[in-house]
């Protein structure tokens, strides 16, 4: 038993990860985003808890204290109904990081499944679903989402919807890179020997070893996701009042801006930091992992 | 090279018919029924009948596939669910605008971009490359609505400097006649030596384009940094540098020229991306283009309105790509 697993071929590998670390270590503005969207996820969490006005998330009005500016008593202001601005930013994290996670989810479960069937297949097929994907690709992505939303009816689960089918592509035609380079490995070759199906073959042997590249890639992507989102809210496409939704909230800001400017620089500016964590963690990675930039 | 051309365009038709599978089944197999949308709400079912003839809906679907793609090829793009106009003719009272956003803030990437890309590759890992890469990764990072928003703020609201919104303050459109030639304002007055319209439209692009703008410039700074740091490893910028050649002759005459291709590439491909951002800048600054029409036909559902749109973009952005396909066949150092 003890032949299956090669050492000298896991050698490099471990080599590889611990240059990696190094690297991360060195890297201060990846880190910092690291700490910052780490940071992000458990204020997705416990945010609802640790507001000061949780019952201002939903609909409850409080007209009396309308556009306040920011206080003591509501860090950065309240809305056109009275509602604690700051209580609604935070608790807006757990909606943009699920929204995003969720989107990218699904583009995953379309894309690697087709990429992996194009790659090792080849001929017609990978022909076939490539010039698909190449259609998709041509489509601006955020015009397609706004399509197919304007026609499903605008709702934050018709947006994601939406979303994910401008997004898969990517996700397939990575995959089916790393597949064409897979199908030639012994591992699928014996595989193939023993007369395992093109299905056991794809899902069984190819898929888990793409794994790594395709998570990378989707953690890069979550940032320009929920852009993408917050765009489509801004339009009125996305989630529906009363959600506290960041593109949502700078939609309705426009309204009271001129008097109220909190009200739209503090959504915003949420989206921002949010945003500019993930993509700098993805910059940050891709610089890391890939080789050829590591040598500069 | 010719060959290849002319598989690329080959394969740009497919594609193009592609999209048109894509966008007929979203308009006409995915809503529950275009007719009624059509007739509007308080339609009797006699109307929402003749709309269903009126809009080929009785026809099956491969039929009315067939006829899909006949008006498509004649220019057609259906009519608007909102103003019951023709989708095409609206456009092409739109389109003008939004290039002229757009054409104008890519010459500001440009102008912008090049020279920071070629500063930061110089000055590798020192702090000007450390800012332009946060700047970059910031532009692309920036909710464009929302940064269009804090313009008018600042701008607009505080300093009292620059216009809100809109081609041209409203006393001229209602004291002068408009130029239009090509529907491009600027152009047109320049055209006809108008240049009190002229200024005055000037003043109005410069927040929405250096909205538009930012994320290009980001784009262009790290392509250009990137190719020109490939290049700077070469044989032939050593060789001189030990003839003795000034650091600049070498950096903006002989390094620059090899950058040109993969920099004009990213500018092409690009474009989907600025147009969409110029979509939501549009929408704030009240700039009577394409983005403002989706705009507003997506608060009323107007679907067929959204497709036009769409399909007027993804043409453009096939036709760029097989600009940017052309643009790599020109380079003689790559062999097709």
């Amino acid at each position: 038993m003890k032949n299956i697993i090669n050492i000298d071929l896991i050698k490099p590998k471990i080599k590889e990860a611990k240059l990696s670390l190094y690297l991360l270590k060195k890297d201060k503005l990846t880190r910092i985003a690291l700490y910052l969207s780490i940071f992000l996820f458990i204020l997705a969490l416990v945010g609802y808890w640790i507001v000061p006005y949780p019952q201002h998330i939903a609909d409850e009005a409080n007209s009396i204290n309308k556009l306040q500016p920011p206080s003591m008593e509501y860090f950065f202001g309240t809305d056109e109904l009275g509602r604690d601005i700051f209580s609604r930013v935070i608790y807006g994290t757990r909606i943009s990081l699920i929204t995003g996670l969720f989107s990218v989810g699904l583009a995953l479960l379309i894309g690697i499944p087709l990429g992996a069937i194009a790659g090792t297949m080849g001929g017609w097929i990978d022909e076939l679903i490539m010039r698909i994907t190449d259609i998709f690709l041509s489509f601006p992505p955020l015009l397609l989402a706004i399509a197919v939303v304007s026609v499903l009816g605008p709702s934050l689960q018709n947006a994601m919807l939406a979303i994910s089918l401008s997004w898969w592509p990517w996700y397939a035609r990575l995959v089916r890179g790393q597949a064409i380079s897979l199908k030639e490995r012994k591992f699928v070759q014996a595989a193939k020997a023993i007369g395992s199906s093109n299905f056991k073959i794809i899902f069984k042997h190819i898929i888990p070893n793409t794994v790594s590249p395709v998570i990378v890639q989707a953690s890069m992507d979550i940032g320009g996701v929920i852009l993408t989102i917050a765009s489509l809210s801004f339009l009125g496409l996305g989630a529906q009042a009363p959600t506290p939704e960041w593109g949502l909230m700078i939609s309705t800001s426009r309204n009271y801006f001129l008097n109220a400017w909190w009200y739209s620089i503090f959504p915003g500016l949420a989206i921002f930091i949010t945003v500019l964590t993930f993509n700098l963690l993805g910059d940050g990675l891709r610089e890391i992992l890939d080789p050829k930039t590591r040598k500069n | 090279m010719l060959s290849y051309i002319s598989k690329r365009l080959f394969l740009g038709i497919i594609v193009l018919l592609g999209v048109a599978v894509i966008t007929f089944t979203i308009a006409r197999v995915i809503p529950s029924d275009p007719a009624v949308k059509w007739a509007g709400s308080r339609a009797t079912e006699e109307q929402i009948e003749a709309a269903r003839e009126t809009l080929g809906l009785n026809d099956p679907l491969p039929i009315q596939f067939i006829n899909y793609i006949k008006d498509l090829l004649k220019g057609d793009l259906g009519y608007s669910l909102r103003t019951h106009q023709p989708v095409a003719q609206e456009l092409k009272t739109f389109i003008p605008a939004t290039l002229e956003l757009v054409f104008i803030s890519f010459i500001i990437a440009i102008l912008l971009g090049i020279p920071l890309g070629i500063y930061s590759a110089y000055m590798k890992n020192q702090l000007l490359d450390h800012v332009s890469r946060l700047f970059s990764i910031g532009a692309v990072s920036l909710p464009t609505f929302w940064i269009a928003l804090i313009f008018q703020l600042i701008f607009y609201n505080y300093l009292g400097i620059l216009p809100l919104g809109g081609r041209v303050s409203t006393e001229i459109t209602i004291l002068y006649e408009l130029p239009d030639i090509t529907g491009m304002l600027l152009l047109d007055s320049a055209l006809v030596g108008d240049w009190y319209i002229f200024k005055d439209a000037l003043i109005h692009m410069i927040l929405p384009c250096i909205t538009v703008a930012l994320y290009p410039i980001g784009l262009v700074a790290r392509m250009t940094r990137s190719a020109l740091l490939e290049v700077l490893n070469e044989d032939y910028i050593i060789a001189e540098k030990s003839y003795g050649l000034s650091q600049n002759k070498i950096l903006w005459v002989y390094a620059l020229k090899n950058t040109i291709g993969p920099t004009a590439i990213v500018v092409t491909l690009s474009f989907g991306y600025t147009l969409m951002n110029t979509f939501l800048v549009e929408a704030i600054f009240s700039w009577p283009g394409l983005g403002n029409y989706v705009a507003t036909s997506v608060v009323t559902l107007d679907y067929p309105a959204i497709m036009g749109a769409t399909i007027f973009s993804a043409v453009t952005y096939i036709l760029l790509n097989l600009l940017a396909d052309i643009i790599i066949a020109l380079d003689p150092r790559v062999r097709l």
